[in-house]
């Protein structure tokens, strides 16, 4: 069943959007935007937290409570939100350098401390906001602005790093398919703990026109064709393409729902 | 009413809770970190939040993140740790978010002595951030004052949607004293909208201060670091940015009578003036005992607001005296003073770890003599 | 009147404790202005510990101890160390189990604070609180009834310990005084 995206959950006047014309991020903030919808949370109690880059521009649009933060900071803003006030939904939508460069600290341990926060990296591979140079995300021999010879290093796999870190709940899904791409929005937004949704996106104008990609549709196309399901290799990384799947799905108990029992226990 | 004898930084704590502080971030830094330590202890017991972050920069974004929530909220550093926090503290002051930021100073540049008290972050508490933005700093100079003090900066904080720094330093941190912990301060709580939710906005220009609304009140407003207008987006408007900037200065320089807080001492017949605050301050009034035995006049003035300063108050103290400046840096408040008084102003700084003491002090007035 | 006290020992054996009981003595019970301070942190973990009180009548403005009227020192370095510190009038307070060699020419007042801490309570570590006692006795800097109850204020268990060590130490130092 296809789930309509709420205008009110849009902030129309804030259209039309600064993202370039064949750009995935459209697709992944749609997923989030259908999968709030079905999750029948409260919107007034949903936070809806972003960094610096492309992604970052996302909370702008949405019809939320809503946070642009610092370069690398959302989480440990939204770790701030949630610690503060139990009862908010906190969302996070950051992108690859965002969380896995600059703030690759604060994931390491947003993930660790298991709080309950849901993480949608769109994860395009290159620094698009700043004009196409290379990401933690890169892949090995792809041509970026600050790579004009190629890239010499091994891409870093930010859903592998997740579950490494203790997320509990991990799952990868390409633009290529943005129901299973919701499903997994959703089941984060629905997961108690710390969910990381990787969202893997295109960039047409700053990776896409550099590395043979630079027809929007062939983008989606190749990323679709690249994917390969999670139970076929039982593996988060594969060199032959895109992983996809749900990787972790477990209870493990909830920092802010640890800490308030504390509380409980301390408190005069 | 009871008397207690407590550290400086004991001293924060208990105040700050006392404040209605309900949430802490921090990370380990000497020597604050004990202030951390008591904040852990205290804040459960009153069902607020602690946690301690990854590093610094986690830590200025959580209390942003926590105040956004209608949390009073509160993190404690030094230098280092300082340094890493000015891009959040940028955040908050653009975004007029309103938090507490303690900085415990310690000898710097860059690791420095952890130990050993300095004055070195005066001018990294004015222009630690890019861009421009005014910003309240306040500084103790005793156990007592270190506990009204922070009421005063979270007070002003909320009042004026703005982060406050509250400096302090190993020494002022560190020792005991005797203070009265009660409940006579005045606890100012911050301005919510009254609006219906559709007119609201949380940057209003009709304002100095605008009403500042909780996430999750159904409010469903947008904060962001880029420049913006009164809705809150981002607008690339020079008349709309002018309009920001203009409020920004205007809603704290505007009150500088109640925001700025100085002490003077012996300067009313007083041919020369001292200008030192924290730490050296003390050491100035034993200076001045001394040297007023010896016959000279000699008077202090003790800025406790360190930011904004006001040009009417040193002004006025300073004309027709000789104005000496003592700190324990290689000279940061003085250009402030020298700006000011608009003459010769002799200045006496060391940044070595040790306090400057009223020998110090007394023969630098001696030999100028 | 202003008291400047320097109390000095080992890591381990209570010294910044001692000074906290006697600075929250001297304060809260005796109404005096008092100040303590002590080496902090990283700098605290080697070999010596010291701590300063300044107890006076007015207020007291520069924190630091230069050199102290009273210096108690627990150990043979500590003395070596603080009496570089000292002045002509300064009071050396003695412990003779660790300290073995004095400067003869120093106002030295040696006690056998362990040895009494070992016959009263049976522990070492309630030397620090003998030596309250003797500062107490010695010098009246700050009355045993302060000390009496900040120790009844401070201790979960060992209270009647601790001020039986306490007693003992004033009585010596009583006696000190005398001879």
């Amino acid at each position: 069943m296809y789930t309509e995206i709420s205008l009110d959950n849009l902030r129309v006047k804030k259209l039309p959007h600064i993202w370039c014309a064949g750009c995935g991020n459209g697709i992944v903030l749609s997923a989030i935007l259908r999968a709030i919808e079905r999750s029948k949370i409260d919107k007034d109690k949903i936070v809806f937290v972003s960094g610096i880059g492309c992604a970052g521009r996302s909370s702008g649009y949405v019809n939320f409570n809503t946070l642009h933060t610092l370069h690398g900071r959302p989480l440990a803003f939204a770790t701030g939100i949630k610690l503060a006030n139990p009862d908010l939904q906190v969302i996070v939508a950051t992108g690859d350098g965002d969380l896995a460069a600059i703030g690759g600290n604060h994931f390491i341990h947003a993930a660790k401390r298991n709080i309950d926060l849901s993480v949608i990296v769109f994860n395009n591979f290159v620094y698009g906001m700043t004009g196409g140079q290379l990401s933690p995300t890169t892949p090995e021999d792809s041509f970026t602005t600050t790579t004009p010879y190629g890239h010499i290093e091994e891409p870093m796999n930010i859903s592998y790093l997740a579950i490494a870190a203790g997320a509990t709940y991990v799952a990868r899904e390409t633009i290529g398919n943005p129901l299973m791409l919701e499903k997994y929005i959703l089941n984060g937004l629905l997961h108690k703990g710390f969910s990381l949704i990787e969202a893997v996106s295109s960039c047409v104008t700053e990776f896409g026109r550099r590395n043979n990609l630079g027809d929007p549709a062939e983008y989606v196309k190749f990323l679709k064709d690249k994917s390969i399901p999670f139970s076929k290799v039982n593996s988060v990384e594969s060199h032959d393409g895109i992983v996809v799947g749900e990787f972790v799905n477990i209870e493990k108990p909830e920092f802010v729902t640890s800490y308030y029992e504390l509380v409980k226990k301390v408190a005069k | 009413m009871k008397e207690r004898l407590m550290s400086g930084n004991e001293a924060v704590a208990i105040g700050a809770i006392k404040a209605g502080c309900r949430f802490f971030a921090g990370y380990p830094i000497t020597p604050s970190t004990d202030l951390a330590e008591r904040m852990s202890k205290l804040l459960p017991e009153v069902g607020g939040a602690f946690i301690q972050m990854e590093d610094e920069l986690g830590s200025i974004g959580a209390i942003i993140g926590a105040s956004l929530t209608g949390s009073k909220a509160m993190t404690a550093t030094s230098g280092p740790g300082f340094s890493l926090m000015q891009e959040g503290i940028g955040f908050a002051s653009f975004s007029e978010i309103p938090i507490v930021v303690v900085d415990v100073q310690r000898v710097g540049p860059s690791t420095g002595i952890p130990t050993y008290p300095s004055q070195g972050d005066i001018m990294q508490a004015r222009w630690g951030t890019h861009g421009s933005h005014p910003i309240i700093a306040l500084y103790p100079s005793s156990v007592k004052e270190s506990y009204d003090l922070i009421f005063t900066a979270f007070n002003f904080s909320e009042k004026y949607r703005v982060p406050v720094i509250f400096i302090s330093d190993e020494v002022i941190g560190h020792m005991r004293e005797k203070i009265t912990v009660d409940d006579s301060h005045v606890v100012f709580e911050r301005k919510k909208p009254e609006v219906p939710k559709e007119d609201y906005l949380p940057f209003d220009s009709r304002y100095e201060v605008p009403p500042l609304a909780n996430f999750g009140e159904g409010y469903r407003f947008h904060v962001t670091g880029l420049t913006h207008d009164e809705t809150g987006f981002p607008t690339s408007d020079p008349v709309k940015a002018e309009r920001l900037m203009e409020r920004l200065q205007r809603k704290i320089l505007n009150h500088l009578d109640e925001i700025f807080l100085y002490e003077t001492f012996l300067v009313e017949d007083a041919d020369i003036l001292i200008v030192s605050y924290g730490v050296v301050a003390r050491s100035a009034k034993e200076a001045i005992l001394e040297l007023r035995e010896k016959g000279l006049k000699v008077g202090l003035f003790r800025p406790i607001t360190i930011w904004p300063s006001s040009e009417k108050v040193l002004k006025d103290l300073a004309s027709n005296r000789r104005v000496f400046v003592f700190e324990m840096n290689l000279g940061q408040y003085v250009h402030e003073v020298e700006r000011i008084v608009k003459k010769k102003v002799e200045f006496y700084g060391k940044e070595n770890g040790e306090i400057i003491s009223p020998e110090e002090i007394e023969s630098c007035i001696l030999k100028s003599l | 009147m202003k008291t400047e006290i320097r109390l000095a020992g080992s890591g381990g054996q209570g010294i910044i404790l001692a000074s906290i009981l006697l600075a929250e003595a001297a304060s809260i019970y005796d109404q005096k202005n008092v100040l303590q301070s002590q080496v902090y942190g990283a700098a605290a973990r080697g070999e010596i510990s010291k701590a300063d009180v300044i107890i006076s009548d007015s207020e007291i403005y520069f924190p630091e101890v230069r050199s102290p009227d009273i210096l108690l020192t627990l150990t043979q370095d500590s003395y070596d160390t603080f009496i570089k510190h000292i002045k002509l009038t300064t009071l050396i307070i003695v412990d003779d189990f660790y300290v073995k060699t004095i400067d003869k020419s120093l106002n030295n007042y040696v006690f056998s604070i362990t040895d009494i801490a070992l016959n009263t309570t049976q522990k070492r570590i309630s030397s620090n609180i003998v030596a309250l006692g003797i500062i107490s006795g010695l010098t009246g800097v700050v009355s045993l009834d302060a000390l009496t109850e900040t120790i009844k204020n401070h201790f979960k268990e060992g209270v009647q310990k601790n001020i039986e060590a306490l007693y003992m130490g004033y009585k010596i130092g009583i006696g000190g005084k005398n001879g």
